[in-house]
């Protein structure tokens, strides 16, 4: 032993060349959080035109970009690599394994992403412009009515894609083969479980994507008919081969959420995490059900009323397994000793608002209410619930939580606070009126409405900046931290915090467990 | 068990390049066609047959009558003229009928047309047998050309009692440059 203690090269090459799951997962984390500044600034954009009703800012062509790439940027390049960065920073360091089990694959998985979205933000300078057919790019919106950017963007969809798989195999060839002795499956703390499901969910889909946007090249270039029903093809096809994936992407977006929720709320409660292995099979649950409930995001596409039937009650089954999920939390909560530091604030804000989105999805559920609410407002508010909320807040409340450790320096508490609160107002005065327009009738992707949404949509857009501008906060906060917060020594940096990171010093040196750790019959999770 | 590397991880990681590679290959060779054969068998869509119905000799059924009404359009960009020449006809079950619908090209060049078919109410579409379709082929026509283009179809005896309407829609596409060499040779 020893004999590896070197510390990282020097310079760029020590980013271009590392293999270190540490620098890979930093250069995620960095990368998703400019990509998530870049789709912020599309939604301003966005809300600036809808502040008032009429045609201010920007021709309606270029909202329908703005809303495209806004959705495309946040979920490929925020929210997924946001997750897959902590998964690297977290889960060797959390099984007890010196490195991921493919560790140039990570570093390959890392740095076609940066090109991949290189390609899709060109677009916006291109002939025609960006493409502007939404984010679920439907047929024949997508392959006759493109602009010819889109082939731009398909080749785009395909390296991301690339990404997520590589990224996803090394998770799980790291999970089942690089484990300490001693670590079982139900052993490994819930973040590693949430991630295994979901890396296999990743493994699943995105080829089927990539299939779909396939389909559309040969429509477009090669003379093809998938879509289109001039040759025999059909354009509801492309729905339910988006949807096949369109699904369990949601959950691929919402699971790792799940698991830095169960690591956070047991912390600060100081308690264990109630319902361990019931939080291992809802999560198993989810996933399972996630592939069989596709077309209730097509409900109005003229499905046979069984088909509606079908669907409407698979869906409501979601609720069972998320359901104890929520209680779970809760009841980790209940009669625990808690404090509400930043990252237990986040966590909260998060079991709040995604339960608010999740019954607002039980409500879209029901197929002969959602012919109501299809397309509305209402759709965009209940997805912002689970999206924003659910993902965003809980990896904002990982990185407040995990900062001390990766750095050695501890936060400003005040400071983060005042950006969970008003990220927490800020939000909930955007999204929340934006269930009584789209109840009201106002569809979703418009740049313009009708006079009597005028007061909801100026709130929403007042809200929006204001949780906007409550992210530079965030940055000044962390680089803060990195460049001149106060240090911190203490290997377990939270007191309720259990688990295998927190064995190891403070920082987290730049090689840990290159001699596994025992892990004894107590469990390791908390 | 199947080993494909002597390094576990690499091993594992083989093994699920293999089912994402398949999971690529299932949206081509398994969606696809499924969708097809589930919208045919089901009549999802209110896809009918692409294919010429053998009649099945069996009674006409006087006691019912059927309205069944005949919708043209085109597709956006064809310029043709295309309109059923009746509206709508008063069929029993069983009962074999001939209609015609009439196509025009008016501009200088020679074109090809493709008619896609659609009935609603969608649970009809798996009872109404076309035996004779100008839609199973496609259509080509000379500029300023005309032609009356030809059905025959029957209503199953089998239909649902509660129907009493349907609607056959056809929607024409233009196919000419999907199409241009192979109309030209023939």
């Amino acid at each position: 032993m020893g004999a590896h203690h070197h510390g990282p090269a020097r310079g760029i090459t020590r980013w271009l060349f590392t293999t270190n799951h540490k620098d890979i997962g930093t250069m995620y984390l960095w990368f998703s959080f400019a990509m998530f500044i870049l789709g912020g600034a599309f939604a301003m954009i966005i809300r600036a035109e809808l502040f008032q009703p009429g045609m201010q800012l920007v021709e309606p062509g270029f909202f329908n970009q703005m809303t495209t790439l806004h959705g495309l940027v946040m979920v490929f390049g925020a929210i997924m690599p946001s997750f897959v960065g902590l998964a690297n920073w977290l889960i060797p360091m959390m099984i007890g394994a010196p490195d991921m089990a493919l560790p140039r694959m990570n570093n390959w998985s890392f740095w076609i992403l940066p090109p991949g979205f290189l390609m899709l933000a060109s677009t916006l300078f291109m002939e025609g412009g960006a493409p502007a057919f939404g984010w679920t790019f439907y047929a024949p919106l997508s392959t006759t009515y493109a602009a010819p950017s889109v082939t731009f963007f398909i080749f785009a969809i395909h390296v991301l894609g690339m990404s997520s798989i590589m990224g996803s195999i090394n998770i799980i060839a790291t999970v089942m083969n690089m484990r300490a002795p001693g670590m079982s499956y139900m052993k490994l703390p819930l973040f590693v479980w949430t991630w295994l499901i979901t890396a296999f969910l990743l493994v699943a889909v995105m080829p089927v994507l990539a299939g779909a946007v396939t389909m559309m090249l040969m429509d477009i270039h090669f003379g093809t008919s998938f879509f289109s029903a001039a040759g025999g093809g059909d354009p509801v096809l492309f729905q339910h081969i988006f949807w096949f994936f369109g699904h369990p992407e949601v959950y691929i977006i919402i699971l790792p959420a799940f698991g830095v929720v169960s690591q956070i709320i047991p912390a600060f409660s100081r308690k264990p995490l109630f319902g361990y292995a019931s939080m291992v099979y809802a999560t198993a649950s989810i996933a399972f059900l996630s592939f069989i409930v596709w077309a209730h995001h097509m409900y109005t596409v003229g499905m046979p009323v069984a088909g509606e039937l079908y669907f409407m009650y698979a869906t409501m089954l979601i609720a069972v397994p998320t359901g104890v999920k929520v209680f779970n939390w809760i009841s980790t909560m209940w009669r625990g000793a808690l404090s509400f530091e930043t990252p237990m604030l986040f966590s909260i804000g998060f079991l709040v608002l995604f339960t608010i989105g999740g019954f607002t999805g039980l409500m879209l559920s029901i197929a002969p209410a959602d012919f109501q609410y299809h397309d509305t407002y209402f759709v965009v508010a209940h997805f912002h619930y689970v999206m924003v909320a659910g993902a965003v807040f809980s990896m904002t409340a990982a990185v407040y939580f995990w900062l001390p450790k990766w750095t050695g320096r501890m936060y400003n508490e005040t400071m983060g606070k005042v950006h969970f609160w008003i990220s927490f107002v800020g939000f909930n005065i955007t999204f929340f009126p934006q269930h009584f327009v789209g109840l009201a009738g106002m569809p979703r992707r418009v740049p313009d409405y009708a006079l009597q949404f005028a007061d909801f949509n100026m709130m929403s857009s007042i809200g929006a900046f204001v949780y906007g501008a409550s992210q530079i906060l965030f940055l000044y906060n962390v680089i803060a931290t990195i460049v001149a917060g106060e240090k911190v020594t203490d290997e377990k940096v939270w007191d309720g915090a259990e688990g295998l990171e927190w064995t190891v010093p403070t920082p987290a040196p730049y090689h840990t467990f290159e001699v596994p750790p025992k892990v004894g019959a107590a469990p390791a999770h908390g | 068990m199947l080993r494909l590397s002597r390094n576990p991880g690499a091993d594992t990681a083989l093994k699920l390049t293999v089912v994402a590679c398949a999971m690529f290959a299932f949206v081509f060779v398994v969606m696809v066609p499924l969708y097809n054969v589930m919208c045919d068998v089901l009549g999802i869509n209110g896809k009918t047959s692409g294919t010429a119905y053998t009649a099945v000799p069996a009674a006409v059924d006087t006691s019912r009558e059927i309205t069944v009404q005949f919708i043209a359009t085109n597709n956006d960009g064809m310029p043709w003229v295309f309109r059923p020449e009746v509206r709508q006809v008063k069929v029993h079950p069983g009962e074999a009928t001939d209609t015609v619908f009439y196509a025009a090209n008016p501009t200088t060049a020679m074109m090809v047309a493709q008619a896609i078919p659609s009935v609603t109410p969608s649970r009809a579409a798996g009872f109404f047998h076309k035996t004779e379709c100008f839609c199973f082929d496609q259509q080509p026509l000379d500029g300023k050309a005309s032609a009356q283009m030809p059905l025959q179809f029957v209503v199953d005896q089998d239909l649902p009692e509660d129907i009493r309407t349907i609607t056959l829609s056809y929607t024409l596409f233009d196919v000419t440059a999907m199409t241009g060499n192979r109309v030209a040779v023939r």
